[in-house]
């Protein structure tokens, strides 16, 4: 489904991914970690499309098709789904708006004809009760004033909303206390498929208690150093990325 | 000749034309003096420091209005907030038009100024309240010495008008130039509650010169809301002279919408005479090309124990040119006085230009009195987080300048105009706004 090969970006020319080689297909989680700095979220906002990363070398491919060159909103369309670390808040556009928007732009894009609104409604109050979230909240500002757990819990909702074919959660675990950590990986867990693939980023092993990878990757100074099974996780819970380090020297 | 001289000797034709009136002639004297020695304010003025009407004073105006020329209300059904019921005043170049009004003397009077500057039964209220809210500067001199058309409404007390009346004067452009200058006065009594909805229109690429001077009186627990509805054409200018005179425990509201024109300026003068007095100056401007708008406010707050909300936001485009003036003057009686001001702006282009000044001059000790103006551009992350969620640059853009100033929208009260502003800021900006507000 996605394979990056030998990727390298930049940012105001200070070099952060430097060769990049990952492939995740349909049905996979992967785990990606590694400490602070390593290039983890320059990588789930490059895949995602961010116009101020610079790609300078290497290539992403998203089912079969380079994207490169697309814009964010064409990646989306295509079903590429980032969960960010810090969700930016919108004030006057409300939840409920807001996924109206996406989820009919996205038809536009496809060709399809608006969602009815009926339909619309039905699905919300879905994909609300499945994140646990109140229907109160859905008429709120995007984000404003929201607590760090109801940021992360209403990125779940919005790709339980926009189901896409690939979803990078960029640190989905922090700021969540362990109630929250458990909606949000239980939703996770249930919009899982043979048809999809989850790319898990994070500091921690925890959120990988309850979302369970197949492959863990290690990423640290722009490269994925190690691979392995989940049991890798757990490994560098116990040792610190000082180990991998180490290692490496 | 230039439009000055061209004015002054205007005035002697002008007034042998009109009903000769001994109250309103001796201010028209005195208002027509006034503007001779003043003329037209330049940028030497700290007040017009960044706003010249240099450029659209060189046209050769027709300083008065014609003919008629008949609209048919087809032509102009547009113009209108026209799913409402309402009563409407309407000029065409200056002069009334019949076929396109429905005035009212029901209870309240809904009508023209030049009946109520001649007819003895009106006396009364022109000599208590005409030109006794307006200040003595040149362009609303001017206004004065030339003052015959316009909205006459008086409310009496007790009265909750709940048909709300729209102004609206349409220029034809049966002429190259054309200057218009409508006096309107309305006076709402004890108790009572209107709706008023403004607009100046013209129908052409003619150029038009608007000096309008509106006089507002609220008199005791009166409620007023005032809405401006500023998108004209690109060839029409509007000197816009607005005075409202609050007594006490009365709330007035004015939301201005600068859209359109070319050079668009809003002198909004609250005085507040009197305890426990509300007042709301709301503004959304929207600008693209060369367009100026202009908003220079007063909020005099004379007496303890009153509020004034104020919030402008502006979104500036290409080579538009904005201007906030904001004063405040609470003077040294009113303690207690709560005064807000809030102007935040958009730049899209980087040719774009706001000047944005709060002045506060606060001589009381124990108010609570807050400013803040904000220039900005559009938020990327904000950008990127809603791309990323499939909704294109361009909607995303929009969606943000609209969200940026709903917070406007949401005090309005009327639903139609709100649904009418939300289509014009729409699609103004170019995007589909496919949700419900």
């Amino acid at each position: 489904m996605l394979k990056i090969n030998n990727l390298h970006a930049s940012v105001e020319d200070k070099s952060i991914l430097k060769g990049i080689n990952l492939e995740v297909k349909a049905g996979e989680v992967h785990a990606i970690m590694g400490p602070n700095g390593s290039g983890k979220s320059t990588l789930a906002s490059v895949i995602a499309g961010k116009e101020e990363y610079e790609v300078s070398e290497g290539s992403i491919e998203f089912l079969g098709e380079e994207i490169d060159e697309l814009a964010a909103e064409e990646r989306a369309h295509k079903g590429i789904f980032l969960s960010f670390q810090y969700p930016v808040e919108i004030p006057g556009v409300s939840v409920t708006n807001f996924m109206k928007t996406a989820i009919n732009e996205t038809r536009k894009a496809k060709g399809l004809e608006e969602m009815p609104a009926k339909d619309m409604l039905k699905l919300i109050r879905e994909k609300s009760e499945l994140l646990e979230i109140d229907r109160k909240f859905l008429s709120r500002s995007l984000n404003e004033g929201f607590s760090g757990g109801e940021k992360k819990r209403n990125e779940i909702f919005q790709m339980a909303m926009l189901e896409p074919k690939l979803a990078i959660l960029d640190e989905t675990d922090s700021g969540l206390d362990i109630d929250a950590l458990r909606i949000v990986a239980n939703g996770v867990n249930k919009l899982k498929s043979k048809d999809n693939a989850v790319v898990v980023i994070t500091h921690y092993q925890r959120l990988l208690d309850y979302i369970v990878p197949d492959f863990v990757h290690v990423l640290h100074n722009g490269k994925i150093v190690k691979s392995g099974p989940k049991e890798l996780a757990h490994e560098l819970e116990e040792k610190g990325y000082d180990w991998i380090k180490q290692e490496l020297v | 000749m230039e439009l000055k001289d061209k004015l002054v000797s205007s005035f002697m034709a002008f007034e042998n034309e009109v009903d000769v009136d001994a109250y309103v002639h001796g201010l028209r004297s005195d208002a027509i003096k006034i503007f001779e020695e003043k003329g037209f304010p330049t940028k030497k003025e700290e007040a017009w420091k960044y706003t010249s009407l240099n450029k659209i004073l060189k046209e050769d105006y027709s300083v008065f209005p014609k003919r008629e020329k008949a609209l048919e209300y087809s032509e102009v059904r547009k113009y209108f907030i026209h799913d409402i019921d309402s009563y409407k005043i309407v000029f065409i170049d200056g002069k009334y038009s019949s076929h396109l009004s429905q005035t009212t003397h029901e209870g309240i009077d809904v009508c023209l100024m030049s009946s109520a500057l001649s007819k003895p039964k009106y006396r009364l209220v022109i000599e208590n309240y005409f030109n006794k809210a307006a200040t003595k500067d040149s362009l609303t001199s001017l206004n004065t010495a030339f003052s015959q058309e316009g909205a006459y409404i008086h409310i009496p007390k007790n009265k909750l008008v709940e048909k709300p009346i729209q102004i609206i004067h349409f220029s034809t452009g049966n002429e190259a130039a054309t200057m218009l200058q409508p006096r309107n006065l309305i006076v709402v009594d004890e108790n009572s509650h209107v709706q008023i909805i403004e607009r100046h229109q013209s129908l052409t690429d003619n150029s038009v010169l608007t000096n309008s001077v509106t006089e507002i009186f609220a008199n005791k627990r009166a409620i007023v809301d005032y809405y401006k509805i500023q998108n004209d054409n690109d060839n029409a200018s509007l000197i816009d002279n607005t005075y409202i005179n609050q007594k006490l425990q009365s709330h007035v509201s004015v939301h201005t919408f600068s859209f359109g024109g070319k050079l668009t300026r809003n002198n909004l003068n609250f005085f507040q005479n009197g305890e426990h007095i509300d007042s709301t100056l709301k503004g959304v401007t929207i600008i693209g090309n060369k367009q100026h708008v202009d908003h220079n406010t007063l909020v005099h707050h004379i007496e303890p124990n009153c509020e004034s909300h104020q919030d402008y936001k502006g979104i500036f485009d290409e080579n538009a040119t904005g201007v906030f003036n904001g004063k405040v003057i609470v003077e040294k009686e009113a303690q207690k006085t709560n005064a807000f001001q809030a102007n935040n702006n958009i730049l899209i282009s980087d040719k774009a230009t706001i000047n944005t000044k709060p002045q506060l001059e606060i001589f009381a000790d124990d108010v609570k009195c807050s400013h803040g103006c904000t220039i900005g551009q559009l938020d990327e992350s904000a950008l990127f987080y809603m791309r990323s969620r499939g909704i294109p640059e361009k909607e995303a853009k929009g969606l943000l300048m609209f969200a940026f100033s709903n917070d406007v929208l949401s005090s309005v009260k009327i639903p139609e105009i709100k649904q009418r502003i939300t289509k014009i800021i729409a699609n103004k900006l170019g995007v589909n706004i496919g949700f419900d507000l």
